[in-house]
């Protein structure tokens, strides 16, 4: 019940940067260069998703508030849809359609392709996001896929420093988030690991792939 | 005495004339009535300068001719001014804290009246006329914008450079104080910009000291600031407190905080990209479609026979 709450909540506040944005460009409130003011939020946003998505493990763990889990999967999609309304606005509005100049943008400008090839990464994650996808393609391959999320977050980062002209300040802040919220999956993993070591060092022989030292670390933490 | 010297160009290329008698009541309805009404030429315009312009033919397009104002509201509410911050809104945010009086312009280096030049000695001794110039940024935007301001030719001339004068360097006021913006090294403080002599001495680059008929705002650059329009924005420097005549190329700020972005003479030219963006086109502020950039943005037919046999690609 109370999981239904917060994702109804979390639902609805991802709603709002587009909602403010479009009623700001209706009533004329997003400045001299709309465009690129709209642009930039867009895009700015769907980074920020990224950050949510990516930070619902860990805060999961610290927190041991289960249910969360069910949250990235929102997240996760606001975050491409956000990707998604940053390309449109650029093709639509922004270059309005003229595919020459569009293409020689995504073939010619690094922070360009870098920004595309992210887009591009996230969409076999968002089609295979269902619950039916999940059991098709099997747990493991479905994870192992979805871990492109690193690669599209990282390459979003690197769109978005390249992008500025000097002042990386708000990139950079988007680059600290992503190596914490990366460096803590390495240490987590690296703990996991030795605690799984130590019963190996007590002199108990364990076979390696046995789950139990690990799985019982785990519980502790739901 | 202040030495005149004749005008390559006739007042009519470069203000549209009927812009220019209509320019008080166009003052006051853009005032009052804010941004997206200034279309004083609108209905012509928009069939002459449409996105398919042939770019081979500048003289289709004379200076701010049959072109739109860019509304009072957008020329302060949007530019870089990044002493006040590297926002575009930041400067109409944060440059009140700039104090416009006492102001002074240092002049040294390689002429024969150095000396310190009170701004409002400046402004007596040289009147502020009005030049309707195109702006256009190194990001591919665009306005036009009433300027009302003096030839630097006229106070350069006055100022009586030697013949070891080759470039002018212009510094902007380096005080955190005044300029927040400052506190963060964003850039290499104090700005610096500067022009070949020739350059300098074209009628086209203005000291500016107001636009739409008032006194320069502030986060445009008050109490004075250069205006180059055959060049990207940023050539444009603005709160100008020191002019120096030098032997050398200066090192400007932008060529120096990124060398390969950014050139000394900064022209626009369509023909050379920024790396990281194309400048074929640009986004005039107001506009739906983004219209081709002409090359010295429309001033070509003034300007070119400056980079006469200069290969434009090597000095962009």
């Amino acid at each position: 019940m109370a999981y239904r709450v917060v994702h109804a909540g979390v639902f609805l506040l991802s709603l709002v940067p587009l909602v403010r944005t479009a009623t700001q460009a209706l009533g004329g409130g997003l400045g001299a260069n709309p465009i690129e003011e709209a642009l930039h939020r867009m895009g700015w946003w769907a980074l920020a998703f990224l950050m949510l998505t990516l930070a619902v493990t860990p805060l999961r763990r610290l927190s041991g508030w289960g249910q969360l889990i069910k949250l990235r999967r929102t997240l996760g999609l606001f975050a491409f849809f956000y990707a998604t309304l940053h390309f449109g606005v650029y093709v639509g509005i922004d270059q309005f359609f003229a595919w020459e100049f569009i293409v020689e943008d995504i073939m010619d400008r690094p922070y360009i392709t870098v920004g595309f090839t992210a887009l591009l990464i996230l969409t076999p994650l968002a089609v295979t996001s269902t619950k039916k996808m999940v059991k098709r393609l099997g747990g493991k391959r479905w994870s192992r896929l979805h871990k492109l999320v690193y690669l599209a977050a990282a390459l979003g980062v690197v769109h978005f420093l390249w992008q500025v002209k000097a002042d990386i300040r708000e990139p950079a802040i988007f680059g600290a988030v992503l190596v914490t919220l990366l460096g803590y999956r390495v240490v987590y993993s690296r703990m996991r690991r030795h605690k799984a070591r130590q019963p190996k060092e007590e002199g108990a022989p364990m076979p390696y792939e046995a789950g139990s030292a690990p799985a019982a670390g785990r519980a502790g933490v739901p | 005495m202040l030495i005149k010297r004749p005008s390559d160009i006739k007042e009519s290329e470069v203000t549209d004339e009927r812009l220019y008698v209509n320019r008080r009541q166009f003052i006051r309805t853009a005032g009052t009535l804010g941004a997206g009404l200034g279309l004083v030429a609108a209905a012509p315009s928009l069939a002459a300068c449409g996105g398919d312009m042939d770019a081979e033919d500048p003289g289709a397009r004379a200076a701010g001719q049959e072109e739109e104002l860019t509304p009072y509201e957008d020329v302060t509410t949007y530019n870089n001014f990044y002493e006040f911050g590297t926002g575009k809104d930041d400067p109409a945010k944060h440059a009140h804290t700039l104090s416009t009086r006492p102001w002074t312009v240092s002049v040294d280096g390689e002429c024969n009246k150095p000396g310190t030049y009170d701004i409002e000695d400046i402004l007596k001794r040289y009147p502020a006329e009005e030049r309707i110039y195109r702006l256009r940024c190194v990001e591919a935007w665009s306005m036009v914008i009433p300027w009302m301001g003096f030839p630097l030719a006229d106070f350069i001339s006055d100022l009586e450079p030697t013949s070891q004068a080759r470039f002018v360097e212009f510094r902007t006021l380096h005080d955190a104080e005044q300029m927040p913006g400052q506190r963060r090294s964003v850039l290499d403080w104090p700005y610096v910009e500067g022009l070949r002599m020739d350059e300098a001495m074209h009628p086209l680059a203005l000291l500016s000291v107001g636009l739409y008929g008032e006194v320069l705002p502030n986060q445009n650059g008050a109490p004075i600031r250069l205006v180059v329009p055959w060049k990207y924005g940023f050539k444009s420097i603005k709160s100008i407190v020191g002019l120096r005549f030098v032997r050398d190329m200066p090192m400007t700020t932008w060529a120096d905080a990124i060398s390969n972005e950014y050139g000394f003479f900064a022209n626009v030219n369509p023909g050379v990209d920024h790396p990281r963006w194309s400048q074929k086109r640009e986004r005039r502020l107001g506009e739906l479609r983004r219209r081709p950039t002409l090359m010295f943005n429309g001033y070509a037919e003034q300007v070119a026979h400056l980079y006469e046999g200069m290969d434009l690609r090597r000095y962009f």
